[in-house]
């Protein structure tokens, strides 16, 4: 079996990333998963979070916040509403979208509170871990 | 015969306008390589995008459970037109293109005796649209502010969508916009976005048997809003470079006409000037000739 896999990460403005990666740990809606090759074929909502990819040239990390990730045994698709590369991320960016989801979250209706709610929790856990 | 003077002044102002064109031609096609770029890298994420979405819809469709976002509210009464138009003119039949696009099509529903409700991004749309249906108007999105559209800007417009279609405003929503061939070619567009309509994407996407988190339906209804976002996105970018390759077009015809203008009036001046001095050469041959 290939001990590497292909790795894409894009948002609507642009492709961030096409490498081969040895494995990638995404924050997937309802917890973080680890992907190596060979992973069965999975379908998830992405939570704000870090992607973590682990490749033969060195490790990269992403933000991203919404999205959807796809993996199948030879590929990973990561693809999120806002990603940024982890080394030039700023702060100032998140607190932008964390604002605008409180917003929102204030404003949901009952039965989107919950998931409205989550991201804000979410996105300020992120922030948090940023330090 | 018209005089120097005036022929003179004419000549210099076709001039000028032919400067103007020229600059506007060149800021339009910088301007048309950096929309084809923003356009192009957006690709891969609404490809990616729609071929997930397609399959999910594919699988999840045929229940019962489907979101209205993809089965519709089961009607076809009312329909929100949203027409895409720049918001600056001197760009040829861009604009126009796609407002007589959406009028026909408003025209066509009223006479099938529909409700059409128009929603217009842009303002030269807005004008003209305005005009004729005013009573059909519900909304405008005013884009002028923004240098350089991003996915914020698309999504916001979704939000809005999105907010009249759960208030059940409309049962159908469609896009106009121009989509971008080339430099001289762009097509006037009618998209359908909800209840979304997708490609035949089967076959690789559907044969894979993927595992949901959560489950399938949560997913679907997560991700049909954003489809709405990403396809309004996918058509900002196709517009803008429409709208500037349209106006480099229409630019350079500009700068051509202003040239062949200056080159009749520049014979008709030197016509003028000649017969000025053969007439005085007429004067001072028939003084001599009187003495």
């Amino acid at each position: 079996m290939a001990n590497t896999m292909q790795f894409d990460l894009v948002s609507p403005e642009r492709s961030l990333a096409s490498l081969q990666v040895t494995a990638v740990q995404i924050p997937g809606a309802d917890g973080d998963m680890t992907a190596m090759p060979g992973h069965s074929a999975v379908l998830t909502s992405l939570r704000p979070g870090v992607v973590h990819v682990q490749s033969p040239d060195g490790d990269k990390d992403f933000v991203v916040t919404r999205g959807f990730a796809e993996i199948s045994a030879d590929s990973v698709s990561v693809i999120a509403e806002h990603a940024h590369v982890g080394s030039d991320v700023k702060k100032a960016d998140l607190e932008d979208v964390l604002t605008a989801a409180r917003e929102s979250a204030s404003a949901a209706s009952a039965e989107d509170k919950d998931a409205a709610e989550k991201f804000v929790a979410d996105l300020v856990h992120l922030l948090e871990n940023m330090d | 015969m018209p005089n120097l003077k005036d022929l003179k002044n004419r000549i210099a102002s076709v001039k000028n306008t032919r400067k103007i064109t020229k600059a506007m031609q060149m800021v339009a096609a910088a301007k048309l390589r950096r929309a084809q770029e923003s356009a192009e890298q957006s690709r891969p994420y609404t490809e990616r995008f729609n071929a997930v979405l397609g399959g999910l819809a594919a699988s999840v469709g045929g229940s019962d459970s489907a979101p209205k976002l993809l089965s519709g509210t089961g009607k076809d009464d009312v329909h929100l037109l949203v027409i895409m138009t720049a918001e600056r003119g001197l760009c040829g039949g861009f604009n126009s293109n796609i407002a007589k696009l959406g009028r026909a099509r408003a025209q066509e529903l009223i006479a099938q005796g529909k409700t059409v409700k128009i929603l217009t991004v842009g303002k030269k749309g807005r004008d003209s649209i305005k005009r004729e249906f005013g009573d059909n108007f519900v909304g405008h999105v005013d884009l002028s502010e923004v240098k350089r559209v991003g996915y914020d800007n698309a999504q916001d417009i979704a939000r809005d969508i999105l907010a009249r279609f759960d208030a059940s405003e409309f049962d159908v929503a469609t896009i106009f916009y121009a989509k971008f061939v080339n430099v001289v070619t762009q097509i006037p567009t009618a998209q359908q976005i909800i209840p979304a309509a997708f490609d035949a994407v089967e076959g690789e996407t559907a044969s894979t048997l993927y595992d949901y988190e959560p489950s399938e339906e949560a997913l679907l209804a997560d991700l049909l809003p954003r489809g709405v976002a990403t396809q309004i996105f996918a058509a900002l970018l196709e517009n803008g470079a429409s709208e500037q390759g349209s106006r480099m077009s229409a630019m350079d015809n500009a700068t051509r006409n202003a040239g062949e203008m200056i080159d009749k009036l520049t014979i008709e001046y030197n016509r003028s000037r000649q017969a000025v001095i053969t007439n005085e050469l007429i004067e001072i041959i028939s003084g001599a000739e009187a003495l």
